[in-house]
């Protein structure tokens, strides 16, 4: 993977171009290639679903897709994602149709403050995606690098088994 | 009367789908044109005097803007009970982390060096950290004997009970710090101008608090200062008096730049620099007959309240009520005491004062059983509280209470009789020794005595052009489903659809003060006004003659409409009105403390694994009866939560401390469990509804926390046969008891 | 974020020759990022002193898994996930399956790597002990080739390894000549997942042939063959406890022997006080740990071992 140093103005000095695919759309960013996956989704894509709670990987707020792969955002330099396909919680719903996962957190109470919630929610993507009838404790592990200090987690587990039982197989 | 359509059904979150799709807006999502970035230079030491500030000649600090104490155009103080706690330390410091000066850049990401390109001079003065040394005033850090507040509570005749009792029973016990660790951290955006005035946006539980300290300390007018509440991720009580320090600075910041200022906190400044659960000492003295029915006792609450007063004051009260649990003293004596330190002040978290009292209560039962020679259920049993007796404020208990019933239900659920049988046999041989422990509690809602009087909290029920509803309230939404309960009950007063009320976001020039959302009263209190308010709504649209006293939700529409086009607005509003026959004296510290009491029974069963001394809880038991439940799901939530933290709160949270400075401010390192660790957590209600909340509900958002720690820890006695009566509990702390155990000689 | 990104470089080559081209003609200016779980958290914290890094993360030549006939050699770019979820680690090398399973959650698992976890030497990493246990050497890359070296030894104090400033861990050697042996690993943290280490032990064990026992304390014990003890978090690095192995090589096992070992754990490693726990904690699980490994040894599993 290669990058675009421009020699602009001095205002871009040490910035580069680099392209990603976000939630199925080709996005080009002008950014520091030290900045955060978390901070150039937040703050140059405007897609601000994506949550910062402790800026060290420990909360899973910042959780995103890439390549379909669950990954926490701001441990991320953006360089390392150029030329990626990254989905985050904006990407989710179809227009009005949430998917089976939202829906389930909707039902279930899998959300309370919310904070924590997109990257809860992609977390349990990857994981239905990786097991499609996965038991408690597999839940359990799937989730474990998402903290929510709301639920206890209870109703997030009944979100996600539920999720699963309504999901078509893949 | 039509049966409830509405209340008790689990209808959707209000704000959820915003929620689930990334789409709600928290404070830091939110950006205004040319807005800065602010900072705060803070104290690094726990107690002295400001000699000198320098700023670093080689750095550029001609695009920041510098805020000191100076700057402030009214009161250099956080107005709330009391106005000792200074918005920027001016002279004297006495905490670490104690804000100092402000920045503000419009790069963020200038700012780190910038802060750390302030010197600070001082000259250090001997700082206190814990009760102990606070109580011996060594050094005086506050007033003239570091107290904050003291209460009594006198009931009986305690100094006769002595000589009667059969056993005397002494302990002690303490509670350490625990971070609220709500997932999103503390922020604020401000702006100024002079026409306006300051508003703020923030994330935040009360934004008339916020209103209140805005005014002292700007110096404007009551209509020149507006608060708006974002969605809030989070609370728990940390931000019920912090919002206004940071929205101050803001403002401040926003004032003096004349452009609008936003402050995030990263997670290490709000966890060092922000309030935590106030450290608790109990000492109980409790004197027993043979049949183990308390004759009465002695015990002294001490919390450690931090540096400045805050709201040391209210949860002292809270927790010197609480001290009693749901039992029957004939006598007591109840001293509660707040004192000073050189930490960053203590203040609200759920509960507020009662786990921490009541942590001691229930392990103090267990120690009288082991006394007298009964069992933690029995114990308990022989002296729970009886509809028509008197609390220890003498507060008659007026409601069929039965809580040997509730114990019988909480036993059978978690099967603890033939679980403690099993695991008895099995811990002789087992390397895991397991246990079974009890905590029943009660947690009265709503604000103390003539806490709601002094409130006097007005609601909103308004009619809109498209004849919809909406609520007008200052009680926010950070989870517990403030918004959603509060709609159930407007629509089930109206006899219209949910789907046909919506709530205003807590603007404070758009919504009347409905006091804080604080105290487990939003549903009881606050949703009772709001019934109050649609109710007059509909009374407005019939009086009118427009609309009749039996309609469908399409005729009231159309009502709501004309109404509106004829009138202008159509709006309700309803204020408190303290029940009659409530009584409460302030200076006694006698009679009617609060409203209505909710009362549980938790049942807690671990597992603790002696090659790593770690305890488990493996199953948990909630059982509370707690009025009416007006959203299944969502009070669910609320106790699986509760139960969560007070899991954390025993087994997992410390804050270490070094000279006043919490030294684990980091995720990794300050330990919350994650979904790996808790068990499931079984939520049961009994309900038997109100007579003072809004369709019969009682307060339920604090309640879950009371009862977690001393189960747990009466459970892990139960397995270990050793004393512990300090909680964090860790696995360090687990060996250190046991070690001490063996080389005493195996005597407990 | 305590750090300003504009302060900072960061290339990508995309090939690995470039790297350690770029590495030799400017030695200790670049520092080779892989996944950045550790990096970028200390970046985060305003506390990374390099200022221009160099990306290794998705580097083909690192990734790869390759079976030979004699060894595995794991591609240092190699994440937690892949170890996690590959069958020949799992059936050969548990412990590593396990220590992968155990750090981070699942969202780390994704971007942390074996050759990161090594080089950020950090006392606590969780597959440390594991590589000791399994004898692993690691294929060591700079512009004058490659080198192999042990593991055990390549630390050499905190944070110190035996890499030169213009080298890379190119792959981890592992030999799969440990199916007859009991595996045991286990991890002792704050919680049950996304914990720091407080206490770990990786181990492997078996008894001369047909004289094991199921009687823990029986007479006839069977003896031990051969014993590894690899511990991470009570030492500056992880350790191998050979002065132990060698103590109860040969010996039968019983509950003496366990209670010996036990003891005898305690003198070789240096715990500390710190923000996470207390030495005289470590000192004490360890003990435990140890004891029931060699216990363990003394009931009969499968003949392919397991991790407990």
């Amino acid at each position: 993977m290669t990058t675009v140093m421009t020699t602009g103005s001095s205002e871009h000095r040490g910035k580069c171009e680099l392209s990603l695919t976000v939630n199925g759309e080709a996005k080009t960013v002008r950014v520091y290639p030290m900045e955060r996956l978390l901070d150039v989704l937040r703050h140059e894509l405007k897609l601000t679903g994506t949550k910062e709670g402790c800026g060290e990987g420990e909360c899973g707020s910042c959780s995103v897709l890439i390549n379909g792969e669950l990954v926490n955002s701001c441990l991320i330099p953006i360089l390392q994602a150029a030329g990626s396909n990254l989905t985050t919680i904006e990407g989710l719903a179809e227009g009005p149709q949430l998917s089976a996962v939202q829906k389930a957190f909707l039902e279930c109470g899998g959300a309370q403050c919310g904070i924590c919630t997109p990257g809860m929610i992609l977390a349990s993507c990857h994981l239905l995606d990786k097991k499609p009838e996965p038991t408690l404790d597999d839940i359990r592990d799937g989730l474990s690098g998402n903290l929510c200090r709301c639920t206890g987690y209870i109703q997030i587990f009944d979100a996600v088994a539920e999720a699963a039982r309504r999901r078509d197989p893949a | 009367m039509t049966a409830e359509q509405i209340i008790g059904k689990s209808v959707p979150r209000k704000e959820g789908r915003d929620k689930v799709t990334g789409a709600a807006q928290y404070i830091d999502d939110m950006t205004l044109p040319g807005m800065l970035y602010g900072a705060t230079v803070r104290s690094q030491i726990p107690r002295g005097i400001i000699k000198k500030i320098s700023f670093d000649p080689q750095f550029d600090w001609s695009e920041f803007v510098i805020v000191t104490a100076k700057d402030i155009p009214g009161k250099n103080c956080i107005a709330l009970i009391g106005d000792d706690q200074p918005c920027l330390a001016d002279r004297n410091v006495n905490h670490p982390e104690e804000p100092i000066l402000l920045l503000a850049r419009a790069d963020p990401h200038l700012l780190r060096k910038a802060v750390d390109a302030v010197s600070i001079e001082y000259e250090p003065l001997p700082a206190i950290f814990t009760v102990e040394e606070s109580e011996q005033c060594s050094q005086v850090i506050w007033g003239a004997d570091n107290t904050f507040k003291t209460f009594l509570i006198a009931k009986g005749d305690v100094d006769s009970v002595w000589v009667k009792a059969d056993y005397i029973v002494e302990g002690e016990y303490t509670t350490g710090a625990q971070e609220q660790l709500y997932i999103e951290n503390n922020g604020v955006i401000a702006a100024f101008d002079a026409a306006q005035g300051v508003t703020v946006w923030g994330s935040l539980q009360c934004p008339y608090y916020v209103h209140k300290a805005l005014m002292a300390l700007c110096n404007l007018p009551e209509d020149k200062v507006r608060v708006v509440q974002m969605e809030t991720g989070g609370a728990f009580g940390g931000k019920e008096d912090y919002p206004s320090m940071i929205a101050g600075h803001a403002a401040l910041l926003a004032m003096k730049s004349g452009r609008p200022v936003k402050i995030i906190y990263d997670r290490l400044e709000d966890m060092t620099a922000t309030t935590k659960r106030h450290p608790s000492r109990t000492r109980h003295r409790t004197a027993v007959n043979k049949d183990g029915k308390i004759l009465g006792g002695e015990i002294e609450f001490t919390i450690d309240g931090g540096a400045y007063a805050t709201l040391s004051s209210v949860v002292l009260s809270r927790g010197t009520i609480h001290a009693g649990g749901p039992y029957y003293w004939p006598s007591v004596r109840i001293r509660g005491k707040a004192v000073a330190t050189n930490a960053p002040p203590h203040g609200a978290f759920r509960g507020f004062g009662a786990p921490q009292s009541l942590f001691a209560m229930e392990r103090h039962m267990d120690r009288i059983a082991q006394a007298v020679g009964l069992s933690p259920v029995e114990i308990r049993r022989r002296n729970f509280l009886k509809p028509g007796q008197t609390t220890t404020t003498e507060q008659t208990i007026r409601e069929e209470i039965n809580l040997g019933k509730l114990l019988d239900r909480a036993l059978e659920l978690s099967d603890y009789t033939s679980k403690k049988k099993k695991f008895t046999q099995a811990n002789e041989s087992s390397p895991i020794k397991k246990g079974m422990g009890i905590a029943t509690f009660l947690h009265g809602a709503g604000f103390t005595g003539s806490g709601e009087r002094y409130l006097a909290s007005v609601v909103g029920v308004e009619g809109c052009t498209d004849g919809t509803v909406r609520v007008l309230v200052s009680s926010t939404e950070f989870g517990q489903g403030t918004n959603t309960v509060l709609c159930q009950i407007a629509a089930e007063a109206l006899d219209l659809s949910y789907a046909d009320v919506q709530i205003a976001q807590p603007d404070t020039n758009q919504v009347p003060n409905s006091g804080p959302t604080v105290a487990s009263r939003t549903a009881m209190v606050v949703g009772n006004l709001v019934r109050s308010a649609a109710v007059g709504v509909k009374q407005t649209l019939i009086a009118e003659g427009i609309l009749r006293s039996s309609y469908s939700p399409e005729e009231f529409r159309a009502a709501c409409q004309r109404y509106i086009a004829k009138h202008g607005q159509l709006r309700s509003l309803a204020r408190y009105d303290p029940p009659e026959g409530v009584y409460w004296d302030d200076q006694k510290y006698r009679g009617e403390a609060y409203a209505a009491f909710a009362w549980a029974v938790y049942i807690a069963e671990v597992a603790v694994d002696l090659s790593t001394y770690s305890a488990r809880v493996e199953d948990f038991v909630a059982l509370q009866e707690v009025g009416r439940v007006l959203h299944p799901i969502l009070a669910k939530g609320q106790i699986a939560g509760g139960v969560a933290q007070g899991i954390g709160f025993t087994l997992y949270e410390r804050v270490v401390w070094q000279n006043g400075r919490m030294q684990n401010g980091q995720m990794t390192n300050y330990i919350m469990p994650t979904s790996a660790d808790l068990p499931d957590i079984r939520v049961f209600f009994e309900e038997m509804g109100n007579v003072h909340g809004a369709y019969g509900a009682k307060g339920i958002g604090e309640l879950p926390m009371d009862g977690p720690a001393p189960a747990i820890v009466n459970a892990i006695e139960d397995a270990l046969g050793t004393h512990f009566d300090s909680i964090p509990l860790l696995p360090e702390d687990i060996f250190d008891a046991l070690s001490k155990t063996v080389s005493a000689g195996g005597e407990q | 974020m305590r750090s300003n990104p504009a302060d900072y470089k960061l290339i990508a080559p995309g090939k690995l020759d470039a790297v350690v081209t770029l590495l030799a003609q400017e030695p200790g200016q670049w520092l080779p990022i892989a996944g950045g779980t550790d990096l970028i958290v200390q970046y985060a914290a305003g506390k990374l002193s390099a200022r221009k890094l160099v990306s290794i993360w998705n580097l083909a030549e690192l990734r790869a898994i390759e079976i030979l006939p004699d060894e595995i050699r794991i591609g240092a770019g190699c994440t937690y996930t892949r170890l996690r979820e590959h069958q020949v680690i799992a059936r050969e090398f548990p412990m590593l399956a396990s220590a992968a399973r155990w750090t981070g959650g699942i969202a780390n698992q994704n971007r942390g790597t074996l050759g990161g976890n090594i080089v950020n030497a950090s006392p606590a990493a969780d597959s440390l002990p594991a590589l000791l246990a399994y004898e692993a050497e690691l294929i060591l890359l700079s512009v004058r080739g490659e080198r192999r070296v042990p593991y055990l030894g390549f630390h050499t104090g905190y944070k110190q390894m035996n890499l030169a400033p213009d080298e890379l861990i190119r792959a981890i050697c592992l030999r799969p000549a440990f199916s007859g042996y009991l595996h045991y690993a286990r991890k002792v943290g704050a919680r049950n997942a996304q914990a720091i280490s407080k206490v770990c032990i990786a181990a492997l064990g078996r008894l001369r042939d047909g004289q094991r026992t199921s009687e823990v304390g029986g007479q006839m014990g069977g003896a031990i063959e051969d014993v590894r003890i690899a511990v991470g978090s009570v030492a500056p690095v992880p350790l191998r406890l050979t002065e132990l192995e060698q103590m109860v090589r040969g010996k039968s096992v019983d509950s003496e022997l366990a209670q010996q070992a036990r003891k005898a754990s305690a003198s070789a490693i240096q715990p500390i006080d710190d923000i996470r726990s207390t030495a005289r904690y470590r000192s004490a699980v360890l003990g435990n740990l140890v004891a029931e490994f060699i216990e363990q040894l003394g009931i009969p599993g499968s003949p392919s071992g397991k991790t407990a």
